[in-house]
């Protein structure tokens, strides 16, 4: 097989994997967070109890985390020789600021977990505000150096060599705005649609006390309160990261709506399959206009088609679909969020039915895929490119072979861990229900 | 000293930092392993004691290190990682077991000894790995422009007597830090029983160590004719080393006003200073290659601009981290109510 492609398939696994518990690292130490400032608040010991429980899970995924966040880190010098070199010249920034981002959360990860009984009340929240800040911190940083991939910045390519270097103005690239922002957002939306699944899960099992019933509770308003904020506040920045893409990208744009002609009025392709031959999306849902409204701000507003740019240049046509499905979980997630609050608000007394539980269980999974397709889709949008503009995926990939051989090894060690990882969640939680918790807590 | 050198000798600090922090938390998470099959509990909570807040931390270093690597050498760590992608891909492989394994015996106590089996074994082998990157780096295990790339000559690596001595060092320089600093941590906890055990072990493990070390240097040095002359320049940075290694070991017989023998703390601190003398000694040796012939620090030497913000960003990120880090000790490793808990 070609090794361009088992590089891409390694690392991207190797990403798909790792992604899963960096986005719940930030998503649930926020949540962690936020439930110590509601119990030192309301006095109420129910959300001491969940910050406890969730520090608990987090410590576990957090455990996955690391040696997955450190085989990424080094795989991109196995993996992307070359694209590493640039790195080291021009965007050696972030990855560095990184580092102190990660010892800040680790530091203050082991005083929360291991010295909370020996810290005040103020020392415990800073702690875990640390905690929560080196983990957002570092998906900031990261995701910095994602963004100067799509819009390379600060530096000069004269004949192949790299000059002109000026690292701030690649750390502060063009669309370093919307995209951090939009990472940051969505998760914190998936920490909160998982922790809410979770408590909807709960509230479905019969014979439960009233006291747990009420601490689900409490636990499910709190994430849907958190997850409904998120879901709006992705929505507005969506529209941004349109705008962005337009002025910046617009050939991920085109591939992204399945827009093949240049035109003004460019319709919204919602679903359905770009056919390259006949230039145009089959089997989906048109909105006229729609889509020069959304990238430019007006329905005349002009959008570069894919048949701008040499054949050689598109992205696999497929990102269509995966872009599709990450904004259609993200409007799901909004409109579940706000009803569920609605009705919360409207019958404050009146407990969740069936029906409506069972959506809500549904939301932490939905949120993942939708974590999962959006990085695959910004990913394999900037293809063929690893630095848009800058130098080509196959440019970039290592040369030494062998590369079946370790995607098999690493595949096998990814699925090994995830099944493992959910029995031990499973063991441990099992072992240790939130009713001896609470009865541990006195509450 | 020029740039590179500046840059060069930061890599060394971490590299250091890293081999000493690695080698007694995979060390620990050994004779966590070990004592809990002897059915020697108290050994093995205080191993692992020392271990449940600081692994973390000490992977970072880690990263920190191929971090600062790629930002300071970018045509270094490319060029590493091309050669070296097997033998660190078999690291990176080890290492998640290693963790998570560790991590899933924290967290289900019913197959906890099993999984700790799986994460000290591991964990065993990593600086063994490590370690034997080293003699690579110096040449001669490298096919030199036959090909339109280089690659790793495996089958001279395994006939190679100094990969066994390095594996040998790297193994034996694990055991005996961490039984040293477990000596010295059992001393903290006020437990003489346990501070016996690892005394007993680094007393074995410290003459071992270093007839592994005499004995890598021996079997390089054939392979490494460059380096000998630089190393003989700096005969004295080995004698220190030697001379520190002799107090450190000593350290272990004298009067310590308790019970038994020996100033663990001393021997700790002798130890390190040890290490950090010979370790210094070969980096400068080696250089100004980071891998003989073909690549020097200057050929690898990233962009100036990036050079002097790194600079600044190390600077700012420890003036952070140190006080942050003193925190760390103070909770872990100094206060009672931690380090003497019942179980």
């Amino acid at each position: 097989m070609d090794e361009v492609l088992l590089a891409r398939m390694l690392f991207g696994s190797s990403m798909a994997f790792h992604i899963i518990f960096a986005t719940l690292g930030v998503g649930i130490t926020l949540m962690i967070f936020i439930a110590e400032i509601i119990r030192a608040i309301k006095k109420d010991d129910h959300y001491g109890v969940m910050a406890k429980r969730w520090t608990k899970g987090f410590a576990i995924l957090l455990g996955v985390a690391i040696p997955s966040g450190t085989i990424v880190g080094v795989m991109l010098s196995l993996l992307w020789p070359g694209y590493m070199e640039i790195v080291g010249r021009v965007i050696a920034l972030p990855f560095q600021i990184e580092i102190f981002a990660f010892f800040l959360e680790a530091v203050f990860m082991s005083i929360y977990v291991y010295a909370a009984d020996r810290l005040t009340n103020t020392m415990r929240i800073i702690s875990v505000g640390l905690v929560a800040m080196g983990a957002t911190a570092s998906a900031v940083l990261i995701t910095d150096a994602h963004a100067w991939m799509n819009t390379p910045a600060g530096f000069d390519v004269v004949d192949g060599t790299i000059t002109n270097v000026s690292p701030w103005d690649a750390v502060f690239n063009p669309s370093v705005g919307v995209t951090v922002l939009h990472v940051v957002s969505t998760a914190y939306m998936a920490g909160a649609f998982v922790i809410g699944s979770v408590a909807a899960f709960m509230l479905l099992k019969k014979n439960r006390s009233e006291n747990e019933r009420s601490y689900h509770k409490k636990g499910l308003t709190l994430a849907l309160i958190v997850g409904a904020a998120m879901s709006l506040y992705t929505s507005v920045n969506g529209h941004d990261t349109a705008k962005m893409l337009y002025e910046y990208l617009p050939v991920k744009l085109a591939a992204a709506e399945g827009l093949f002609e240049t035109q003004d009025n460019a319709p919204l392709a919602i679903f359905g399959i770009p056919d390259p031959e006949r230039g145009e999306v089959v089997g989906g849902i048109e909105i006229p206009g729609m889509l020069s409204w959304l990238a430019s701000g007006s329905t005349d507003g002009v959008v570069q088609g894919l048949n701008d740019f040499p054949r050689e240049e598109w992205p696999p046509l497929f990102v269509h679909t995966l872009f599709n499905v990450m904004v259609g979980i993200g409007f799901t997630l909004l409109g579940l969020s706000f009803a569920a609050l609605f009705w919360r608000f409207v019958w404050p007394r009146k407990e969740f039915p069936k029906w409506a539980l069972v959506p809500l269980v549904a939301g932490g999974p939905l949120a993942m895929i939708g974590i999962e397709t959006g990085w695959i889709f910004s990913c394999t949008g900037r293809q063929p490119w690893t630095i848009y503009g800058v130098q080509l995926t196959a440019e970039a990939a290592t040369e030494s072979g062998n590369l079946g051989f370790l995607f098999f090894l690493f595949v096998t060690l990814y699925a090994t861990l995830l099944v493992l990882t959910a029995l031990v969640l499973k063991f441990y939680f099992g072992r240790n229900p939130v009713a001896n918790d609470l009865k541990k807590a006195d509450v | 000293m020029t740039e590179p050198y500046i840059a060069i000798t930061i890599i060394w600090v971490f590299l250091f930092v890293y081999a000493i922090a690695g080698s007694i938390d995979f060390g620990a998470g050994f004779w966590a392993m070990y004592y809990t099959r002897k059915d020697n509990t108290e050994a093995s909570v205080i191993a692992n004691r020392y271990l449940s807040p600081s692994w973390e931390v000490t992977n970072v270093f880690l990263v920190l290190l191929v971090i600062a690597l790629v930002g300071f050498f970018p045509g270094a760590a490319s060029y590493l990682g091309t050669l070296m992608i097997l033998p660190f891909s078999l690291v990176l492989i080890l290492l998640t077991i290693r963790g998570t394994f560790m991590i899933y015996a924290f967290s289900s106590k019913k197959y906890s000894r099993m999984l700790t089996i799986i994460s000290g074994t591991t964990g065993l082998f990593i600086p063994a790995l490590l370690v034997a990157t080293l003699p690579i780096a110096i040449g001669g295990f490298v096919s030199m422009g036959e090909g339109t790339r280089d690659y790793l000559l495996f089958d001279r690596i395994f006939t190679s007597p100094t990969l066994y001595t390095h594996v040998g060092f790297g193994l034996s320089t694990e055991l005996f830090l961490s039984a040293l600093l477990l000596a010295d941590y059992s001393r903290e906890a006020k437990s003489e029983q346990t501070y016996l055990v690892y005394r007993r072990n680094a007393l074995w493990l410290g003459p071992v160590t270093l007839l592994f070390a005499v004995a890598a240097t021996f079997t390089l040095l054939p392979e490494a004719g460059w380096m000998v002359d630089n190393m003989a320049s700096v005969w004295y940075l080995f004698a220190l080393s030697l001379a520190a290694f002799l107090i450190g070991y000593g350290a272990l017989f004298m009067k310590s006003g308790r019970e038994n023998p020996g100033r663990a703390r001393l021997a700790v601190i002798m130890i390190v200073i040890q290490f950090g003398l010979a370790s210094f000694g070969y980096g400068f040796s080696h250089m100004p290659y980071i891998l003989y012939p073909d690549l020097t620090i200057q050929d690898a030497f990233t962009d100036p601009a990036m050079f002097r913000w790194l600079l600044a960003g190390y600077g700012a990120g420890l003036a952070i981290l140190v006080p942050a880090f003193v925190v760390f000790w103070r909770l872990f490793m100094k206060d009672k109510r931690y380090v003497q808990a019942e179980k």
